[in-house]
């Protein structure tokens, strides 16, 4: 047989020719290629929280090589001079090591702390988008329950991860979470000698936690996302209403390859971002904390930001305690368990909540915007209020000595507005959605304000109005329909002004000639509303 | 194959999916201007990103450059990476490195790659009735063909390893971890206990493992004391509640706790004629330091108001009163260590809390 000249530019579509005989893979491929994704910057929040998880992964395979997990006693003889001779665990003796010793360990470590931060603030950003926007709503009930469990995941494999390195803040909130567990009813003592192996700290708890942290809560974690954003693909992501989008299309960019080439992009800048803060702003300098002594803790040692609504719900409880039959009920149990406990159920069930209210049992795709479901939205600031009164009352001392308020002051205050705020934020959130409703529904019904104010002939002033929709032979503006979506209330938004002109420092395009306005239908010229 | 046509070709694939792209068009003319621009843009990012990328390198290999070029220049010296600007330069040029090549692709991809809208139908529900019934019937007649309702000595036999399979699962995970807090009843005991001191009555220390006589807290002062076991670690984490606060009171708040001993029986005088026999030492007083709400050190001692705040959830405790709660989430006193003197003038723990657990409260936790 002749032997045949490899022809180069054949090479692609012949591998490709071979690969296919194999996993019949053209009609598949094609399908992801194509599939059309709508773009808006509210989507972008979730991949902040995907893209901070892959940092994390990184970032935190480089400090497991140099971390030891273990609570066997050391005294300290590293390079940091101002610890050495102090007795700690080989835990925070590796940290310290990690941060003056292995090359490129801090910012490490301070990368793996931010990304941290950003990937629990981005699922809470990212969750706020998904309620105000009814993006919940069936067919999306189950991704909503994962995105929850993925919320509590990252919670405790957060603070798994701020426990492993045993400085005096891992070591308080470690306590902290003992005496959490000690409060539950009947099994609490039985729960906490067997997580700690025997009385806190005991010798176990951190090569527990650290195979949770780096193995068992990553791999669930990891294998949630994958359903999640699979849910994504197979169900089609919801879209804005607008021109041309309804229930049953999805209006948008092809998968591959600019929507992706943007992915990639934004991935590289959070990552960026990421790398920045890991070097330039320290966070968690564990080297002045100390090591966790059981006798020692300062005035003002915060909890990572995502835990400090249930330090505050802690705070501001009163002290009741219930004693019956001989047995005990810690006020603890209210705020760290029983509250954290609604607070994953009730938001679980708020889609079919929601559908029981609204007696909307049909399928949407269309999101919502936050002014057109009042009821949703005015709940949905209650519970930012809620949190928010929390949050702060977590921060309860430091704002105490920050501003010289009396403590108690403080905690009065939280207790109060725990209670007060949120209706108020209920009311506040609703009454501005309707208000924003409102004059969407009045541009669309009478036109957009010009800022032309007539004197008529009986010495009245009225603004005219540019009509959004083609007028009868009478002047009247048809009747818009109402679509839940912007409405152009400015004159250049109608292109009357001509276009803005784009571009940073200096016009990116040669300005255009300014284009007249649209003239007015002569008619219209002097009508009034 | 023209570019045209391929495009045809592609919109004509798209179509078999049901996707439609109503509209496809360059941002810019083919060689304009601008269209240059954009591209000299995208490559002034992605040559930014591959400098940064080489300082990073550099930065990693060489800093800190004090040491350069001696024979071990491009050795680190360790101690000094968050000094010396070591971390920032790192962050800073991986940042770069990062950041422009993230700005270099967004902008290539929002910039130079044609504009375009596609339309994909998507199918609002579930599968047609059609096929709900055919995989409904498959499904049921799976359970058909293992014919359980028709023998149902299977049924009940199956339940057999489900719950033996069930409980071994169960039982091993359950078994390894499981440990029994009242066998010993850890909570009720701390370092104070004579156990840890081969039976004698054990003495209080500073962290530095030195005895404490009475005159070495000044009036009105406090110092936090271990237990002096005889292990030798009283001080460490292995007696983690244990920590106690050595308090000196003042003589009228001293003669004010005497007073409020009597409330509490682990407290209070066992004969009434000696000041010395119940919880107090003279004008000496020691409370457990472990918070009573959630375990943290209760240590913040105001002297003005006799206060004991805790620095976690602010719970506060009257010293002058048996350290009972008088803010916040705490609802029980920090237990009182009663102390006395030995013959050698050193202070000494005369029992372990009088029985009462230290620390949170649980379920079993009797009335303090
Ligand atoms: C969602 C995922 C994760 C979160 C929220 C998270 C969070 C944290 C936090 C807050 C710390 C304390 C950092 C500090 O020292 O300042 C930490 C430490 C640590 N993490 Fe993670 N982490 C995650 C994933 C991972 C993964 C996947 C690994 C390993 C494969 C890992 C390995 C480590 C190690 C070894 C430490 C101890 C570092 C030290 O003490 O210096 N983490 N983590
Ligand atoms: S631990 Fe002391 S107040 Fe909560």
């Amino acid at each position: 047989m002749k032997r045949r000249k490899l022809d180069v530019k054949q090479l692609p579509a012949k591998v490709a020719g071979e690969v296919d005989d194999r996993f019949h893979a053209a009609t598949p491929l094609r399908g992801i290629l194509n599939k059309v994704f709508p773009d808006h910057w509210s989507f972008l929040l979730g991949e902040i929280a995907l893209f901070s998880f892959i940092v994390l992964l990184l970032t935190g395979t480089f400090l497991a090589l140099f971390f030891e997990p273990s609570m066997q006693e050391v005294v300290y003889d590293g390079s940091y001079t101002p610890l050495r001779g102090m007795h700690m665990s080989r835990a925070f003796e590796t940290s310290l090591e990690l941060s003056f010793d292995v090359r490129g360990g801090l910012i490490m470590r301070q990368m793996h702390h931010w990304a941290a931060l950003l990937f629990m603030a981005a699922i809470v950003i990212h969750m706020c988008r998904i309620f105000f926007t009814g993006a919940f709503r069936k067919p999306r009930e189950l991704n909503w329950i994962l995105g929850m469990l993925m919320f509590w995941l990252g919670f405790l494999e957060g603070f798994a991860g701020y426990s492993l390195p045993d400085d005096a803040l891992s070591g308080t909130g470690l306590r902290i979470a003992s005496a959490i567990m000690l409060s539950i009813p009947i099994v609490g003592s039985w729960v906490t000698t067997s997580l700690f192996g025997g009385e806190f700290p005991g010798e176990i708890i951190l090569e527990r936690f650290y195979i949770l942290h780096v193995f068992l809560l990553p791999l669930v974690l990891l294998t949630l996302i994958t359903v999640h954003i699979g849910l994504v693909f197979i169900q089609k992501h919801t879209q804005w209403p607008g021109p041309g989008r309804t229930n049953n299309n999805v209006v948008g960019e092809r998968f591959v390859p600019r929507y992706t080439i943007k992915q990639a992009g934004f991935f590289m800048m959070v990552f960026g971002v990421i790398a920045l803060m890991g070097g330039l702003f320290q966070i968690n300098p564990i080297w002045l904390f100390g090591p966790y002594e059981a006798a020692v803790v300062s005035a003002g040692s915060q909890p990572d930001w995502y835990v400090m609504f249930l330090d505050g719900s802690t705070r501001l409880m009163p002290a009741w305690e219930i004693r019956a039959f001989g047995y005990t009920i810690p006020p603890l149990l209210w705020p760290t368990v029983v509250l954290p406990g609604i607070l994953t159920v009730v938001p679980m069930l708020y889609p079919w909540i929601e559908a029981r209210f609204t007696k909307d049992r049909g399928h949407h795709n269309l999101l919502q915007r936050p002014r057109d479901m009042p009821e949703r939205t005015g709940f949905g600031v209650a519970s930012i209020t809620f949190y928010l009164v929390l949050a702060l009352s977590g921060g309860n001392d430091v704002i105490a000595d920050k501003f010289h308020i009396s403590l108690n002051a403080m905690t009065w205050a939280g207790r109060i507005g725990l209670l007060v705020l949120p209706p108020l934020g209920y009311y506040l959130g609703r009454r501005i959605a309707l208000g924003l409703q409102q004059h969407d529904r009045e541009v669309l019904a009478h036109g957009v304000e010009t800022g032309i104010i007539k004197l008529l002939p009986n010495g009245q002033y009225v603004e005219v109005h540019q009509p959004l929709a083609p007028v009868d032979d009478h002047g009247h503006p048809e009747q818009l329909p109402y679509a839940g979506w912007t409405v152009p209330k400015k004159m250049n938004r109608l292109g009357a002004l001509g276009p803005a002109i784009k571009g940073f420092f200096k016009p990116a395009e040669p300005a255009s000639p300014p284009k007249t306005p649209p003239a007015l239908p002569a008619k219209d010229k002097d009508k009034v509303h | 194959m023209t570019e045209k046509s391929r495009f045809e070709i592609v919109r004509e694939g798209a179509r078999k999916d049901g996707i439609e792209i109503v509209h496809y068009e360059s941002q810019f003319a083919p060689g304009s201007k601008t269209e240059n621009r954009m591209v000299r843009i995208v490559a002034f990012f992605f040559l930014l990103s591959g400098f940064a990328g080489l300082a990073f390198v550099a930065a990693y290999v060489w800093w800190p450059f004090t040491d350069f070029p001696s024979v071990d220049g491009w050795e680190y010296a360790p101690g000094n990476s968050p000094m010396k600007g070591f971390t920032p330069i790192l962050g800073l040029t991986l940042g770069v490195t990062l950041l422009a090549l993230g700005l270099g692709i967004l902008t290539w991809g929002k910039k130079l790659m044609p504009h375009e809208i596609a339309i994909q139908e998507r199918h609002v529900g579930g599968s047609s009735p059609e096929e709900r019934k055919l995989t409904g019937n498959t499904l049921a007649f799976i359970g058909q063909e293992f014919g359980l309702s028709r023998r149902p000595l299977l049924k009940v036999a199956l339940a057999a390893p489900a719950a033996g399979l069930g409980a071994a699962a169960l039982a091993v995970p359950v078994g390894m971890l499981i440990k029994d807090p009242h066998h010993p009843d850890i909570f009720f005991t701390t370092g104070f206990n004579p156990v840890n001191n081969n039976g004698k009555p054990v003495r209080l220390m500073r962290e530095d493992n030195t005895y404490i006589r009475p005159e070495d807290v000044s009036v009105g002062g406090q110092i936090t004391a271990f237990p002096a076991t005889a292990d030798g670690h009283g001080a460490s984490n292995k007696y983690a509640d244990s920590p106690v606060l050595l308090i000196h009171l003042r003589q009228q708040d001293a003669d004010h706790l005497r007073g409020q001993l009597q409330n509490h029986s682990q407290n209070k005088l066992q004969n009434p004629s000696d000041p010395n026999s119940g919880g107090m030492y003279g004008n000496l007083v020691a409370y457990s330091k472990i918070c009573t709400h959630a375990g943290c050190p209760a240590s913040l001692y105001e002297q003005q108001t006799n206060k004991l705040l805790c620095p976690c959830h602010q719970s506060q405790f009257l010293i002058t009163e048996n350290a009972r709660p008088v803010f916040g989430p705490a609802t029980r006193r920090l237990p009182m260590l009663p102390i006395g003197l030995d013959e050698e003038g050193f202070l000494y723990a005369k029992s372990d809390f009088g029985g009462v657990p230290v620390g949170p409260a649980f379920w079993e936790k009797p009335e303090a």
